[in-house]
């Protein structure tokens, strides 16, 4: 078998060669060395897509172009990953361990579930990776919404296939709730792209998909006539505003869609806590982080290692499939998101737990 | 036709594309990597495309998806292997295989079975290319016909297999495949989260907090690796590791390969139909593999004339389950295109790696790049070819295997057991859980509970659960729309086809049941034994009753409440039975009483060793724990001399070492890893 690894192994590199190394003194110097990529998921899912799709072009822009390995540590919806990540200490593993979290990892830790033994404030964030996401109607239903005013949407049954409450799934179905749509969430689905066939299938007459999935599955029936977009999440500006998705220009965002419907506020409780957990679910969805204790040179060598991948110059054609077009942020910016997808004031918290509790009966200590 | 002046000239092009030296190249790495995985039990296609998947990035597309594609093309041909010649079902899609192909092997027929099974798998796989080829341009409505209710019914029809491999005693198959459902709720519910059966529930309840080990490993539940290996290869690895004997009782291989190959044309109708079938429950995205060999399998012994032989060694029984594994890739590889659903992990990890090519799935892929989806469908049938081809030839010298002393081999087996179970969480608990099943696996065996029925529930539970539950939601809501629609929508064509064969499967498995002993014929022993066993699977699903009746959240209560109650009731009814019935009666089978009882080495000291290999694992870590193991068991049960022990055990060793250190793999740490830094291969 070592001799179909070196084949494999020469093919690679012969396709790698033409990229050039990173030059610099870099107190990091990983030759050799093979880099753990920890993601607390299983092989299947958006998590993996992301971290597949960096791993080999991190590979390229570290020093001394260590093998980059995803390894996967599923359980107990990421908590288990990420108290294992809690444990370990940057002297171990000298820069060779990175770990990536997603909106399911934050989720809890906002909620104070009773599970989670981790701390984001000890790790590192190197990059943070946002999203959107798009709601979407059956064609007849559409029509019931008067321009952006979904008052018309308030009598219909909607059924729709949701992965559960306490997911990132809370955020659709608070802001349809808050619409005034009486939505049933049918439970235990695998993934969003279940959620879309049972929508296809006609058995769950809403659905919403990230970016990405929206743009290579979504689109087409779009265009077959047989999905019609309702809203995008919206994404957030320079000063934590929610605003138009830059990749749906042409799209309301739910905070437009609730404007100009009647039922729908802007302000209070149920508003600001959407927009926490909107800004912890999407746009600050998927982050990278060096351990606890890792050196200013350590993080310096990720930051800029990250920022060589995204100033490649196919970097824009090579992410629009995986990640879509949103921001992947690196030092201080990633940081700021790192901190607004980590902090929820204690009246947003309240407010979620309080109406996962009544709504769907889910409790979490 | 539309659909053939599409599909020619793009398949005559991607025909043209894989035919170049570098991508035929690829592709034969490909299959050379996917047959050495898939030889291990446990690890399969996910180990393999991850092992691929660093490279794939900058690839040429064609080489790329051949190399992807002959790797897991092949996977369920070469796990054939360790299904037949051990009895450890290599992967999920051969769990059927064992049932036949393990009592040929034991009958020196392990050359005739293997090639059996190859050809079949060249041949399921072939139709499964073909199919695939034409079937993905007009597979999108006929897909997105088979909604909640469909997919419920394919479940409740896989299960009505229970009722053909129930056994002698129908109601004791039934509580096994209840034990099996109960078994596969273990952890958190799929629709609301509650936990069943995890020990923290219970303190749940009382006060709210969650403490966290065991917790940590039993919430996602218990995967199938663990308990497929537990249910059948330990109860076969102690069992014969107990008569100090060959796998192949007479020492000496009967029947060759070509014989299996004669065997197979013989049944080439008895092919065609599981390959069909295959294809089919592959198709279908939310199923998943599990299931297809058993349905295959069923069917196989219900259309038999002649049924005395399934169980003890009758080569249909390969053929049939055998067909339909491979040609299930073909037809899961529709909806991972068309719809870009990954059907298992495998599919998802080959959609990473579709991604990393700049080529994602769904239905722009069938209409822009036709040509790069019939690569895949050319790189598949090749791979069939190359794989069963180069298997074929290989049957007639590994089938040796089974004529070595077998207390040499079971050292190796115990290793690969345990380092396959460990690829499953990476946890300590997966030791521990191996062990359980394992222990639960040898008293089913030995009292003579069907251990198909207790896998085909277990594989079966979460999906039963699941699409009830969820099927159930969605009627209630297209009933509140009006009667019609949702009568409409639970009573389909389909679902109406599906359940008529349903009760099909089910009158004839009845009728049919008490002639098919799926493990062979077991004596009847004592009275005490049994019961006791009994006593202890109603005590379990008694507790799990209980346990269930404390959830608050009604979808998560509904399901594992009905089925313990359900078994609860059988176990009753043979409890009652028990007390009535004279000992001698079918009741109390016990292999103890037969030849496993006059076999040299006593259950509980041969248990023992691998008991005390697991324990060693924990306190001083894998590698150092199977080194002591290695040499005490050569030294001591073997009776080796110290230079064969030495040799033997460090070249296990080194074995195990190459092939974690390969596939980037750790090993289970102990208590002495968390105190001390070792170096790698002994952390």
């Amino acid at each position: 078998m070592s001799t179909l690894k070196s084949v494999l192994g020469a093919a690679a590199i012969g396709t790698f060669a033409s990229v050039s190394a990173q030059a610099g003194s870099h107190a990091l110097d990983l030759s050799g060395q093979t880099v753990d990529f920890v993601i607390p998921f299983s092989e299947s899912g958006g998590s993996a897509k992301w971290a597949n799709f960096y791993a080999p072009l991190l590979s390229e822009a570290l020093p001394g172009n260590p093998t980059v390995v995803v390894k996967y540590m599923p359980g107990a919806g990421s908590t288990k990953g990420a108290n294992w990540f809690q444990n370990q200490n940057y002297a171990d593993s000298n820069g060779t361990l990175i770990f990536g979290s997603s909106g399911s990892t934050q989720f809890p830790y906002l909620l104070g579930d009773p599970r989670v033994k981790y701390e984001y404030a000890d790790w590192n964030v190197v990059l943070a990776s946002g999203t959107g996401g798009v709601a979407f109607l059956p064609p007849d239903l559409a029509e019931k919404m008067n321009g952006m005013d979904a008052s018309g949407l308030a009598g219909t049954d909607f059924i729709w296939g949701s992965q559960g409450a306490t997911r990132l799934d809370l955020v659709p179905l608070l802001a349809w709730e808050m619409l005034g749509m009486s939505v049933e969430p049918v439970f235990g689905i695998k993934g969003r792209g279940d959620g879309r066939l049972m929508f296809e299938r006609g058995e769950a007459n809403i659905d919403y998909q990230t970016s990405s999935a929206y743009l290579k599955t979504v689109v087409p029936l779009v265009e077959e006539g047989k999905a019609v977009p309702m809203m995008s999440w919206g994404a957030l500006d320079n000063d934590g505003n929610i605003v138009r998705d830059p990749t749906f220009p042409d799209m309301p965002s739910f905070k437009e869609v609730c404007e100009a419907t009647p039922a729908c506020s802007t302000e209070g409780d149920a508003w600001e806590a959407w927009k926490a957990f909107f800004i912890a679910g999407f746009p600050a969805q998927k982050m990278v982080f060096l351990p606890n204790g890792a050196d200013q040179a350590a993080i310096d060598t990720y930051t800029e290692a990250f920022n060589t991948v995204m100033a490649r110059a196919d970097f824009a054609e090579l992410s629009a499939a995986t990640l879509g077009d949103y921001p992947q942020m690196t030092g201080q910016p990633a940081k700021i998101t790192l901190k607004l997808g980590t902090e929820v004031n204690s009246e947003a918290k309240a407010f979620v737990t309080n109406w996962l509790k009544e709504r769907y009966g889910v409790e979490l200590n | 036709m539309d659909v053939l002046a599409t599909a020619l000239p793009a398949l005559g092009e991607a025909f043209a594309l894989i035919l170049q030296p570098e991508q035929l190249m690829f592709l034969m790495i490909g299959v050379l990597l996917g047959l050495s995985v898939g030889v291990f039990p446990g690890l399969g296609g996910i180990a393999g495309l991850s092992l691929v998947l660093p490279f794939m990035f900058g690839m040429d597309p064609v080489s790329g998806l051949a190399l992807m594609v002959g790797l897991v093309a092949v996977i369920p041909t070469s796990d054939t292997f360790a299904s037949v010649l051990m009895g450890i079902p290599g992967s999920s899609a051969s769990q059927a295989t064992v049932l036949d192909g393990f009592p040929m092997a034991k009958k020196g027929e392990a050359a005739r079975a293997l090639s059996a099974a190859f050809a079949s798998s060249l041949f399921g796989g072939l139709l499964g290319a073909s199919v695939l080829t034409f079937f993905i341009l007009i597979a999108r409505p006929l897909v997105l016909a088979f909604g909640l209710p469909e997919m419920l019914m394919i479940t409740i029809l896989g299960l009505s297999m229970v009722a053909i491999l129930a056994g002698r005693l129908p109601l004791k198959g039934i509580a096994a495949a209840g034990l099996g459902l109960m078994v596969g709720t273990i952890g958190e519910a799929g629709a609301g989260g509650s936990l069943r059966m995890v020990p923290e529930s219970w303190s749940y309840f009382d006060g709210g907090t969650v403490a966290f080990e065991s917790y940590q490993y039993l919430s996602d539940g218990i995967k199938l690796v663990i308990v497929g290996l537990g249910i059948f290869a330990v109860p076969e690895i102690i069992s014969l590791l107990r008569h100090d004997r060959p796998i192949a009782s007479s020492g000496t291989l009967g029947s060759g390969w070509f014989e299996g190959v004669k065997d197979w044309w013989a049944n080439i109708f008895l092919s065609i139909r599981c390959s069909v079938i295959g294809v089919i429950v592959g198709v279908i995205p939310g199923l998943g593999g599990s299931v297809v060999d058993w349905i295959a399998y069923g069917h196989t012994v219900q259309t038999a004339k002649d049924k005395s032989k399934f169980g003890s060694g009758d080569v249909r029984g390969v053929i049939g389950p055998e067909s339909s594994n491979n040609a299930k890739e073909g037809g899961g590889l529709v909806p991972t295109l068309i719809f870009g659903i990954p059907g298992s992990g495998s599919m998802a990890v080959f959609l990473g790696g579709l991604a990393l090519l700049g080529y994602d799935a769904g239905p722009q892929l069938i209409t822009n790049n036709l040509d790069i989806t019939y690569t895949i469908v050319w790189s598949l049938a090749l791979a069939n070819v190359f794989g069963a081809g180069l298997c074929i030839l290989l049957s007639g010298g590994i089938a040796r295997l089974t004529t070595i002393r077998f207390t040499l081999l079971a050292p190796f087996l115990f290793m690969m057991i345990a380092f396959a179970a460990f690829q499953s969480r990476q946890s300590l608990g997966d030791l521990i859980a191996l062990f359980a099943v394992g222990l639960l696996g040898i008293f089913l065996r030995r009292f003579d509970w069907s251990r198909p029925a207790f896998l085909i529930g277990f594989v079966l539970s979460n999906q039963a659960e699941n699409f009830s539950n969820m099927a159930n939601q969605v009627a209630g809501s297209k009933f509140r729309r009006g009667f019609e629609t949702g009568f409409e929508y639970i009573a389909s064509p389909i679902v109406l086809v599906i359940l008529a064969l349903t009760v099909v499967s089910v009158v004839v498995g009845i009728r049919q049941a008490k002639q098919i002993l799926p493990e062979g014929d077991v004596e009847t022993g004592r009275k005490r034994a049994p019961l006791i066993f009994l006593m202890l699977i109603t005590g379990y699903l008694l507790t799990a009753w209980v346990n269930a009746m404390l959830i608050d959240q009604t979808g998560d209560k509904i399901f594992p409440v009905t089925i313990s109650s359900v078994s609860l009731i059988c176990c009753l009814l043979l409890l009652i039975r028990m007390m009535r019935a004279p000992e001698g009666d079918a009741i109390f089978a016990d292999r103890e009483a037969g030849a496993d009882g006059a076999a040299e080495h006593s259950l509980w000291r041969t248990m023992s060793w691998f008991a005390g290999m697991l324990v060693l694992s924990s306190l001083v870590g894998f590698i150092l724990a199977l080194g002591l193991f290695f040499l005490a068991f050569f030294r001591i049960r073997a009776g080796l001399g110290w230079i064969k022990t030495l040799i033997l055990s460090a070249s296990g060793i080194a074995f195990i070492c190459f092939m974690a250190g390969t596939l980037n793999r750790d090993f289970p740490p102990g208590l002495l890893q968390s105190l001390v830094k070792l170096p790698w291969p002994l952390i």
